[in-house]
């Protein structure tokens, strides 16, 4: 039995332009115990499917069940199984940590939660924040709760929706090195991030959706192997010709090509010196999940049209 | 059914009491203000029933209003503010049902209301035995009455609060539901004046308004005295209750404006 299992799940907003499709028949499932990731651009969908997921947002069709509980029809017992860190960094004002910890546990008729709560304070370096209120965090710490908040009652399941976004280095460290042990320990991880090098390294497995639809499913292996092998990278002053613009991704000066041989890096480099322009900083990279994203989003694109 | 309805009940209570000065001290100001003024002008002029003076009358009046307008207030104002905060997030992810929720919410607003009732009753106490001119007691005579009105009037207003609290996106419309539905509503109802003083028309009018009975069967478990009889009012208040609670679990349930 998967831990997560989404079926054809659809979602249909109502807005004043008329309907729109958020979620297009997504059919993926996350075996127990697994790291897997969700990516796609903003509006891809992700944030509906984790919704639905966790019982914020009601399906149009479809449904998802977590360890076999369907969300819609046994919301209760499915959501004990979850621990969801929302995406929105969202906060009490009128209680302290400890005292927020101790509702979200009481909540889940947990009780007697006490050294669970300690040991999620120390690991997320909330100790010395125990009694300070909620408005007095940092970003950086109001996130940290969000985590603790979501695993104060033991989820099995947990779903993290952006949990880095605009956290610093130190902190994602220190979070992803707590997610990962808890992973160890049997709980299985579903993230969603926008920050591919983040999924690349922490990610077994990878789904990526688009415009509501899964676009790539696969292990970060195997979607790795698939994408172009290499990558030549320089820096440039001027512009590139279009015809070059076209087949390179460009991020400010610095021009990218993803390339299976040495014979298509020469081309490349040729073309370059052609049109008059001298290339600068000049290297061959392996290809990374980022050059995968992008060549997925990419390709879906053409299909469409 | 009901797991973790005890901490949602004890969270809110708590919201409420580490502002006190605000959601209790405030509301029972506002009262001895009105309980100074209208019975210092109306004492002399005004008699309600045979041998009740018309501070004595305007006391439970007072009280019962700030059992009312306290309760709603605190619900509607948590449920509206843990909206906007986005708050509201942390509950929703929980398994709490849609009995739990409504419990919570309601009992712990009733638990303001009636402290704030409380606190207005002893002030109108105060007042009283401090007066070279009034000679009075405020012993109800039948208090069983007086609390079975607050209990289901704090229950009443609770759940309307909670109701207007799932359904208000911002807090102008929030305020918009207070100014012109409870605050005329609690003001017509009879505080200020037995309704056997009005036009029949407005007589007629009176009867219609649910909170004319809850405050009317309140004030008769001090005199044994009131307008209408308690049983009546009994009915009329049950009813109401079991509607608007039928209302709001409903809506909990479907998950209105808080589950897309």
């Amino acid at each position: 039995m998967p831990a997560i299992s989404f079926q054809s799940v659809s979602k249909t907003f109502q807005t004043a332009r008329g309907p729109f499709q958020a979620l297009d028949g997504v059919r993926f499932d996350v075996q127990k115990g697994e790291f897997f990731g969700l990516l796609g651009p903003n509006g891809a969908g992700k944030t509906t499917l984790i919704s639905i997921l966790a019982g914020l947002a009601k399906a149009t069709s479809g449904s998802v069940l977590v360890h076999g509980v369907d969300v819609a029809t046994q919301s209760a017992q499915a959501r004990r199984m979850l621990g969801v860190v929302p995406q929105e960094l969202v906060f009490d004002p009128f209680f302290n940590v400890r005292e927020a910890l101790k509702f979200q546990s009481g909540y889940f008729g947990v009780k007697h939660n006490d050294d669970w709560i300690d040991e999620l304070l120390h690991s997320l370096g909330l100790t010395d924040k125990a009694h300070h209120n909620m408005r007095q965090l940092s970003g950086g710490m109001k996130r940290r709760m969000l985590v603790a908040q979501a695993l104060v009652h033991k989820p099995p399941v947990i779903v993290l929706d952006e949990p880095t976004a605009g956290v610093d280095v130190e902190l994602r460290q220190t979070l992803w090195q707590f997610i990962a042990k808890l992973n160890r320990e049997g709980s299985t991880v579903l993230l969603t991030t926008h920050y591919l090098e983040e999924a690349e390294a922490l990610c077994g497995r990878i789904a990526m959706l688009k415009n509501g639809k899964v676009v790539a499913l696969d292990s970060t292996t195997e979607l790795l192997k698939a994408a172009s092998s290499n990558v030549l990278r320089f820096k440039l002053d001027a512009e590139l010709p279009p015809a070059l613009a076209a087949m390179a991704r460009v991020t400010g000066r610095i021009v990218q090509f993803p390339a299976h041989d040495a014979l298509e890096i020469e081309r490349y480099l040729a073309a370059v010196r052609e049109a008059g322009l001298h290339a600068q900083d000049v290297e061959i990279r392996k290809a990374d999940l980022e050059d995968v994203f992008l060549d997925v989003m990419h390709k879906s694109e053409e299909v469409k049209a | 059914m009901m797991t973790g309805w005890t901490m949602l009940f004890y969270k809110e209570v708590l919201r409420f009491w580490k502002v006190s000065f605000q959601t209790v001290a405030a509301p029972v100001l506002t009262a001895v203000m009105y309980l100074m003024i209208f019975g210092h002008v109306l004492e002399a002029h005004v008699q309600v029933y045979d041998g009740v003076s018309y501070t004595a009358f305007l006391i439970p009046g007072l009280v019962m209003m700030s059992v009312l307008q306290n309760a709603f207030a605190n619900s509607s104002s948590s449920m509206v503010q843990s909206k906007i905060m986005g708050n509201l997030v942390f509950l929703l992810l929980t398994p709490l049902s849609h009995w739990s929720w409504y419990f919570a919410y309601a009992l712990s607003a009733m638990v303001r209301g009636l402290l704030v009732g409380a606190g207005v009753l002893l002030a109108g106490v105060l007042f009283v035995w401090q007066s070279s001119v009034l000679n009075f007691s405020l012993m109800p005579t039948q208090p069983l009455w007086v609390l079975t009105f607050a209990v289901l009037g704090a229950l009443m207003l609770g759940t309307l609060g909670l109701i207007a609290g799932l359904w208000a996106d911002k807090f102008d419309q929030m305020a918009a539901f207070q100014n012109f539905i409870i605050m005329p509503m609690t003001f017509l109802s009879g505080v200020f004046y037995s309704i056997h003083s009005l036009p029949n028309f407005w007589q007629s009018v009176s009867h219609l308004n649910p909170f004319f009975y809850m405050i009317d069967g309140f004030r008769f478990g001090f005199f044994g005295q009131s307008d209408v009889s308690p049983w009546l009012s009994l009915g009329v208040v049950g009813v109401c209750l079991s509607l608007v609670s039928a209302i709001a679990l409903h809506l909990l349930r479907t998950g209105y404006k808080i589950r897309g």
